[in-house]
């Protein structure tokens, strides 16, 4: 499988003409968010761990090739094996794996 | 244009959806047993939840011309305590012979713990020793790709259970290749948030094809859509899909995966 096959029925630009401002949105979108993370006052030293994982994701848009949906959503994955005995004491999925470092 | 919403949660919803779903153009929809928001205090609660899921549902549904059919399971959140859990699925069997119910599900994982995973596995031994299909929930966000990989090894690890005769459901773009190269058909849940949107899910059927792959709402009591399998519909219209292959992912390949169980008959003929 590869996405190399042009498997979208529509033309590259037809795709932008019809997607571009919905993701240019959602980009100042983030990139608001972004700043708004950096005007709130941080309660501790250690960066949160979803803020790293994001960052990380950032990268991914930037660097080539397929799948970027695919390798982002790996970057927000737990790789982690332990398995706890019971959800005693645990929070709810929080869309990052809890070690992230930065 | 006729679809099947294959996961869809009709106890959290009002009459009022049901009419809109059968304006878009739904025919079935199937239902699986879930959390319902809240932790249930008894089995006796998960019995109600079974007779509503068995006798009032499929009564609303018909108002509108919407056949129902049904899950049964104790769902992976409320799973975690083992000694409750098996309480509901000691009640499980004589519900399975009501003439709705097409199997287990939604069974899977949450938190991927080993309380839950050991209630996973005598489900999946219950669906095994009744011939039933399964219908799998995978965990949320960070703990999605292990949870499914831990589900897909506790299945294979079973030793009886086909592939063939079981969704394993809320894939994305990490999980969907894992499924699919496994032998098990794929799920791709529509939501606004979390999961995938009509666009990713368009998305996902150009990338990995449309063979045993299907989509569904999952409407619930959460932000959720119960016209998100519509909604794709017109985004796959929107890219100039063809109405064959639409078709496929939102009527013939529910049909296709569920006509494994002998209950599911519809009565209008896709």
């Amino acid at each position: 499988m590869s996405q190399e096959s042009y498997s979208c029925p529509k033309n590259r630009a037809d795709v932008i003409d019809a997607y571009f401002l919905e993701h240019r949105a959602k980009l100042i979108d983030l990139a608001a968010f972004l700043d708004r993370v950096d005007r709130a006052k941080p309660e501790s030293e250690e960066a949160d761990c979803r803020m790293v994982a994001m960052k990380k994701a950032l990268q991914v848009l930037l660097a080539p090739g397929p799948f970027r949906a695919r390798r982002v959503q790996e970057v927000f994955s737990d790789y982690g094996r332990d398995l706890p005995d019971s959800t005693e004491g645990m929070k709810g999925a929080i869309g990052a794996p809890t070690g992230e470092k930065a | 244009m006729r679809y099947i919403d294959p996961h869809i949660h009709m106890v959290s919803r009002s009459t009022d959806d049901y009419q809109r779903m059968a304006l878009a153009g739904c025919i079935a929809v199937t239902e699986p047993a879930f959390w319902a928001g809240y932790d249930r205090s008894s089995a006796q609660g998960f019995f109600d939840y079974f007779r509503l899921l068995t006798e009032v549902e499929p009564r609303r549904a018909a108002q509108y011309g919407i056949q129902h059919f049904t899950w049964l399971c104790i769902n992976p959140k409320e799973a975690d305590d083992p000694g409750f859990a098996r309480e509901v699925i000691k009640i499980i069997p004589e519900f399975l012979k009501c003439p709705t119910v097409l199997g287990i599900g939604e069974i899977g994982l949450n938190k991927n713990t080993k309380n839950e995973l050991t209630i996973l596995e005598e489900q999946i031994e219950l669906a095994a020793n009744h011939d039933q299909l399964i219908l799998v929930h995978t965990p949320h966000l960070e703990d999605k790709r292990k949870g499914t990989l831990l589900i897909m090894d506790a299945l294979q690890n079973q030793g009886q259970i086909d592939p063939g005769r079981v969704l394993i459901d809320h894939v994305e773009e990490h999980t969907v290749e894992l499924v699919l190269d496994r032998g098990f058909w794929a799920g791709m849940t529509l939501y606004p948030d979390t999961k995938c949107t009509p666009q990713r899910a368009a998305d996902i059927i150009e990338v990995y094809g449309n063979e045993r792959i299907w989509m569904n709402s999952a409407g619930d009591w959460g932000p959720s859509d119960p016209l998100a399998v519509p909604k794709a519909r017109l985004e796959m219209t929107r890219r100039g899909h063809s109405s064959a292959s639409i078709d496929k992912v939102t009527l013939e390949n529910p049909q296709d995966f569920l006509s494994q169980s002998p209950r599911f008959q519809l009565t209008e003929s896709p």
